[in-house]
């Protein structure tokens, strides 16, 4: 006697924003064209936006874990700085020296997330302040390390920087009748594994259970014999972690430090995990979705950038408008799914006596 | 220590900000019992259970438990379970995000990875075994609050536990559950189980328990065993009276016939939980509600009060048809709740005794009328002083009294108001015997003295029949029937909700 | 029965404001001993020629005004809702473009035009928190998921109210607004937070408005069930927001004689957020001190202030910000509290039973 589960909020969630982005991209190829009927329009998006579906991921983690972080923007753009320096510094001038930068990066990120998890679980500091002071931090010490832009001059990275993984036959034909191979850049594959790694671990790793548990209800999960402080712990250590590959990641798409990279990225992480069905009260979401919701976020963009409201401020009305609108999808879907719930236990009475 | 024993607790000290929640306490369970710990509110049974299971560290004494070389260290749920300690606690300890299969294995499994198929095998198998309808896959808020309570039970049950401990588990089930759960213990005490039962109802406890321990004010009474122990001493021990003080224990006051005007008239009155439905009240009458869990009754009351959506009927108050479809209406109209939920409806946990208190009325009075400070004061001294409420002062926070005292900050705050008629539903669960005695003795005293108005639900029917000169019965959300008089028996009672009266 | 309680959910008295009024106690303390001259004020002649008060403190009180105003505002949200509103800072550039686009006439700014552009502002800004708070107190929705709409796209709709310009502004009174009222040596933003500052406080007196948000934001549901409407204090508390906000964006624009919708009261929303934190209240709602946001505030800037005078340049010093947010978020953390407090009984019944041996001998 086999039945299917009704979907649970984590599903449905995800399941209206796969839905939204599809509609939303058909729609584009259709009243477009153009550059949407490529398949070099996905891969563009997903070059442009690999840092952010890592960080998107970073954002999910943390928040079905009932907490938050909004300083993955902050770490971002100290890797970014820091590793550009020391690229055009160091003497390692081939492999080995992406190597060191690499395991910068990810010393980096390793370090404010341990730091913040450390405060955040250990010693009960409410999340969002604990992450605000390490985006002030990270911030603070990407201008104390440079003010002005670095550009990097370390020629094997601007190489790996060059590289990019080549698929002729999702190409086109140009004009010229030049067939142009459809191009990938290794970030953009490393985030598709990152998407990957996080569904796994959150699904069949025992940490990620916790994690959820966590954020379901923390005195439960504390109950049920999981170590909450550990646990909590290590979603800030790999957010961090994701933060400083997300940073490298950031480099090898635009190899140069600045002060204002990745601003604001954090909310553009936030907004995404959101509109991928991720609650911010926890327990609730998945890294599929949140990888949807970065592709929708950024081909709105796209398609304004591509139509006569090619303007900044047409940009941001536009994200937030959808923004609104899935929040306030989201809230009705749930809480009209509430009341079917409670209907359907009141209707059905815990007991027949006589 | 014991041959027998498989956890023995000796001197057990716990100190929290301003009390001492346990004095050296000593605590022996032995191989295959079910052991009743028992106490009135603020005793330290919960204490001495959350040292036990590792949600308080303790600040003296020592554990052994069976199978631990010298003694246990238990710093964390975890090493509780570890050692074989497992827990079922009144409150839910589940993830409602997760599925019952989860629910039944996170936090207990070796390795990293998670066998989810595995998993639900195992639990449906259980879950078969344990006769509870769930499924494995099921995720859990979809699950009733009574299954709920079962899964957690299946989830200790399958741990091979040494010890179970069993907190309350019996207050959000009916009967029938109970009689399940009762097998289910009977069942694990013939396989070696000792079994810690922390209840507030007596005839359970004679119902399955092998010996008693008695604990009052943080301190140790004694261990008994259940035939060495009549029901009557044993209240006596808990409430640290003596026998003769208990005479009025049976007898809590008159009952009144009320004969006086209709004070609350309902026609057709229905909202978005309950059925539409006739009621009404005399003045200084008292009547109930009763029906089995999920019959309806607090739903009923809860549209009297305008707590949920009121959806359609007639309401009339002193003759006079009114519209009542929130709360703040029915509180204009004379009528105040106490409601079934203390936590989750009742108190303002980090506001005062005193800001607790004086909230209804300050309501009411309005927005743009704050009282004064001393006014205040002045309330709230009085009603802490006539229903003897146990606080430190008037600004301790409410949420640190014991369940007994809170419920008696919600009173206050409703008598504050001088309703002319006061709903109280459940006013005396999870609360000690001698504060549920004081309780029915005032419900007695405002209807007969004061001729206030008064339905009173409870899950008890004696407590009913006790107090309640009119009983309305509801089963699957609808009246089926009204006792007045010689009606009044707990048989007449049963056989109404099981349906037999035609 | 008891459950396990959350040991953050205490305070009374002083005690909330302990940890703020140390921190700020060291930090005029550090600032003395470095710098003795550092609090001295004088009479100075500004810019347009009036007798001024000037010197650190003055500037200090100044300059976090409007940090001062909106975490006033940010602190009822927060009680009553038990979440922050992140798009203070956008909000206030929409608010700005409001008072602009009211006030700078023709004719440039009269009187008229600048009661009228503030009337105008506080309504506008009161409409836009409307917006935040019916997502919040209507649809359920988490306060900073809410508010990362505006957040996001409020700056933008600021720079559409004013015609997709950055206004310059010119006239005596912006500067009476953002300066100093000629005559009068104290800044005006100054008397703004105390103006603000007493209609609080009237209204706390005068309504249950403090007994109403404390129990919407420890527990809704009982505070429905007695008669409290959660939905108008969620409301309410956004409409106080509001203005809150459309005030410290008038001083923002006044202050700096333009329109820049990219960076009025940028970034004052974390700031908000943090001098919240920082004064003690829970960022989960429930009970809350204003004076402890309001002491939070002048030890952010205070801090800022310090940080510039000892010539830190102005981008790094978010860097030191952070850490000493940390330090005092860190000595105000529940875990180290209670360590403290355990230590204090210890050392406490150490002395006891000292002195009663002492007096067994």
């Amino acid at each position: 006697m086999k039945r299917r589960e009704p979907l649970n909020n984590t599903q449905l969630l995800m399941t209206i924003a796969i839905g939204i982005f599809f509609v939303m991209y058909i729609a584009a190829m259709i009243f477009m064209g153009g550059g949407f009927l490529k398949v070099q329009q996905v891969f563009d998006l997903l070059n442009d936006n690999a840092y952010l579906i890592i960080i998107g991921c970073a954002l999910t983690i943390v928040m079905i874990g009932g907490g938050i972080n909004i300083s993955v923007g902050g770490v971002i753009s100290l890797t970014v700085m820091a590793c550009a320096l020391y690229l055009n510094g160091t003497g390692l001038q081939n492999a080995g020296g992406i190597v060191v930068t690499f395991l910068l990066a990810l010393g980096i990120g390793l370090a404010f997330g341990a730091g913040m998890g450390f405060l955040i679980s250990y010693l009960d500091i409410q999340p969002f302040i604990v992450t605000l002071a390490g985006m002030f931090l990270s911030r603070g010490l990407t201008t104390i390390l440079s003010v002005n832009p670095v550009k990097v001059t370390h020629e094997p990275f601007l190489a790996l920087v060059k590289t990019k993984i080549q698929i002729p036959f999702l190409g086109y034909v140009a004009q010229n009748g030049n067939l142009i191979p459809a191009k990938l850049e290794i970030g953009a594959v490393v985030a598709l594994l990152i998407v990957i790694i996080s569904f796994v671990m959150l699904r069949y790793v025992k940490l990620g259970r916790n994690i959820y548990a966590l954020g379901g209800n923390q005195q439960s999960a504390l109950m049920l014999g999981i170590n909450v402080r550990r646990t909590r712990f290590l979603s800030y250590v790999i957010s961090g972690l994701l933060s400083g590959l997300a940073g490298f990641i950031f480099l090898m798409h635009k190899p140069a430090g600045n002060a204002s990279v990745a601003m604001r990225s954090e909310m553009d992480a936030i907004a995404a995990s959101i509109i991928g069905g991720t609650l911010l009260t926890g327990g609730v979401g998945n890294v599929i979705g949140t990888f949807f919701g970065v592709m929708i976020l950024a081909t709105i963009q796209k398609i304004i950038g591509l139509s006569p409201l090619n303007e900044s401020w047409w940009q941001d009305m536009a994200s937030g408008a959808l923004l609104g609108v899935f929040i306030l999808l989201q809230s009705v879907v749930l809480s009209s799914r509430e009341k079917r719930r409670a209907q359907k236990a009141a209707t059905a009475p815990v007991l027949q006596k006589g | 220590m014991q041959n027998d024993a498989v956890l023995t607790m000796r001197g057990i000290d716990k100190q929290f900000p301003g009390t001492k929640a346990l004095n050296k306490v000593d605590f022996t369970l032995r191989k295959g019992e079910i052991h009743a710990l028992m106490g009135e509110n603020g005793a330290g049974k919960s204490t001495l259970i959350k040292v036990l299971t590792g949600v308080h560290e303790k600040d003296g004494g020592s554990i052994w438990v069976e199978g631990v070389d010298g003694e246990a260290h238990i710093h964390s749920p975890q090493d509780a379970q570890n050692i074989g300690i497992a827990t079922v606690y009144q409150e839910i300890t589940l993830c409602p995000n997760l599925t019952v299969a989860e629910n039944m294995f996170i936090g207990r499994t070796q390795g990293q990875r998670v066998h989810w198929k595995e998993y639900e095998k195992r639990a449906t198998e259980i879950l078969d075994n344990l006769g509870i309808p769930a499924r494995a896959k099921q995720e859990l808020s979809s699950c009733s609050l009574a299954v709920q309570q079962m899964v957690a039970i299946a989830r200790a049950v399958d741990m091979n536990c040494k010890v179970l401990i069993l907190d309350e588990p019996t207050s959000s089930l009916d009967d029938k559950e109970v009689e399940m759960l009762f097998g289910l213990m009977r069942d694990l005490k013939n396989r070696g189980v000792g079994i810690i039962f922390v209840t507030h109802f007596l005839e359970q406890v004679y119902e399955v328990s092998d010996r008693i321990t008695v604990l009052r004010n943080g301190e140790l009474v004694g261990e008994f065993a259940i035939e060495d122990l009549p029901q009557v001493e044993l209240v006596a021990k808990m409430m640290g009276k003596d026998l003769n003080d208990l005479a009025d224990l049976e007898q809590v006051g008159a009952k009144h016939e009320a004969t006086g005007e209709v004070i609350y008239e309902a026609e057709n009155l229905s909202s978005s939980e309950s059925r539409a439905f006739d009621f009404n009240i005399h003045k200084g009458e008292v009547n109930g509600f009763t029906g089995l869990l999920g019959s309806g009754r607090s739903e009923s009351v809860r549209a009297i009060f305008g707590a949920d959506r009121v959806t359609g009927g007639k309401v009339k108050v002193k003759g006079q048809e009114v519209k009542i479809s929130k709360p703040h209406e029915a509180m204009k109209a004379g009528i105040g709740y106490l409601p079934e939920d203390r936590k989750k409806d009742g108190i303002i946990a980090d506001l005062s005794v005193r800001e607790n208190i004086i909230l209804a009325m300050q309501v009411m009075k309005g927005f743009f009328h704050p009282m004064s400070r001393s006014q205040m004061e002045a309330f709230a001294d009085e009603y802490i002083k006539a229903l003897s409420i146990k606080t430190a002062s008037q600004e301790t926070p409410v949420g640190s009294l014991s369940g007994g005292n809170q419920q008696k900050v919600i009173l206050a705050r409703w008598l504050l108001t001088h309703p002319d008629y006061l709903i109280l539903d459940e006013p005396t669960r999870g609360i000690d015997v001698g504060t549920k005695l004081e309780i029915q003795k005032l419900v007695l005293k405002l209807a007969n003295e004061e001729n206030m108005s008064i339905t009173f639900i409870s899950s008890e029917i004696e407590e009913m029949l006790r107090t309640c000169s009119r009983l309305i019965v509801m089963r699957d959300r609808n009246i089926v029937g009204e006792l007045t008089g010689d009606q009044l028996t707990q048989a007449q009672v049963m056989k109404t909700i099981a349906g037999g009266e035609q | 029965m008891s459950t396990v309680r959350k040991a953050t959910k205490k305070s009374s008295g002083l005690g909330q404001l302990m940890i703020p009024l140390v921190a700020l106690g060291i930090l005029v303390l550090f600032n003395l001993i470095r710098d003795p001259s550092f609090f001295s004020i004088e009479m100075a002649t500004n810019n347009s020629g009036n007798q001024v008060l000037s010197g650190n403190l003055i500037s200090i009180i100044d300059s976090a005004s409007g940090l001062a105003i909106i975490a006033m505002g940010m602190t009822l949200v927060t009680a009553a809702c038990g979440g922050q509103d992140i798009s203070v800072g956008a909000v206030g550039a929409i608010a700005g473009a409001f008072f602009v686009k009211i006030a700078n006439t023709d004719n440039g700014i009269t009187g008229g035009s600048a009661i009228l552009g503030f009337i105008v502002c506080v309504l506008g800004t009161i409409a836009f928190m409307m917006f935040n708070g019916t997502l919040v107190a209507v649809f359920k929705i988490q306060p900073m998921i809410a508010t990362l709409i505006l957040f996001s796209c409020g700056r933008s709709i600021a720079y559409w109210i004013n015609g997709s310009a950055t206004p310059q502004l010119t006239s005596p009174i912006i500067d009476a607004l953002g300066k100093t009222i000629p005559g009068i040596p104290i800044p005006t933003p100054i008397f703004a937070v105390i103006l603000m500052a007493i209609l609080l406080a009237l209204v706390f007196k005068f309504t249950n408005l403090r007994l109403y948000t404390q129990s919407v934001g420890i527990n809704q549901g009982a505070a429905r069930l007695n008669g409290i409407n959660p939905t108008a204090i969620k409301l309410l508390s956004f409409v106080i927001l509001g203005v809150c906000v459309a005030v410290a964006a008038v001083i923002g624009v006044s202050r700096l004689h333009q329109l820049n919708h990219k960076t009025l009261l940028v970034d004052i929303e974390m700031d908000a957020i943090l001098a919240v934190a920082i004064g003690g209240n829970n960022l989960g709602g429930g009970k809350f001190r204003l004076l402890g946001s309001v002491l939070g505030a002048y030890i952010i800037q205070m801090l800022t202030t310090t940080l510039y005078s000892m010539s830190v340049a102005p981008v790094n010093v978010k860097a030191y910000k952070a850490i000493v947010i940390i330090i005092i978020v860190v000595a105000g953390s529940p875990v180290i509290k209670n360590k403290i407090s355990m230590l204090i009984t210890r050392i406490k019944a150490g002395k006891l039973q000292a002195s009663a041996a002492k007096g067994v001998e």
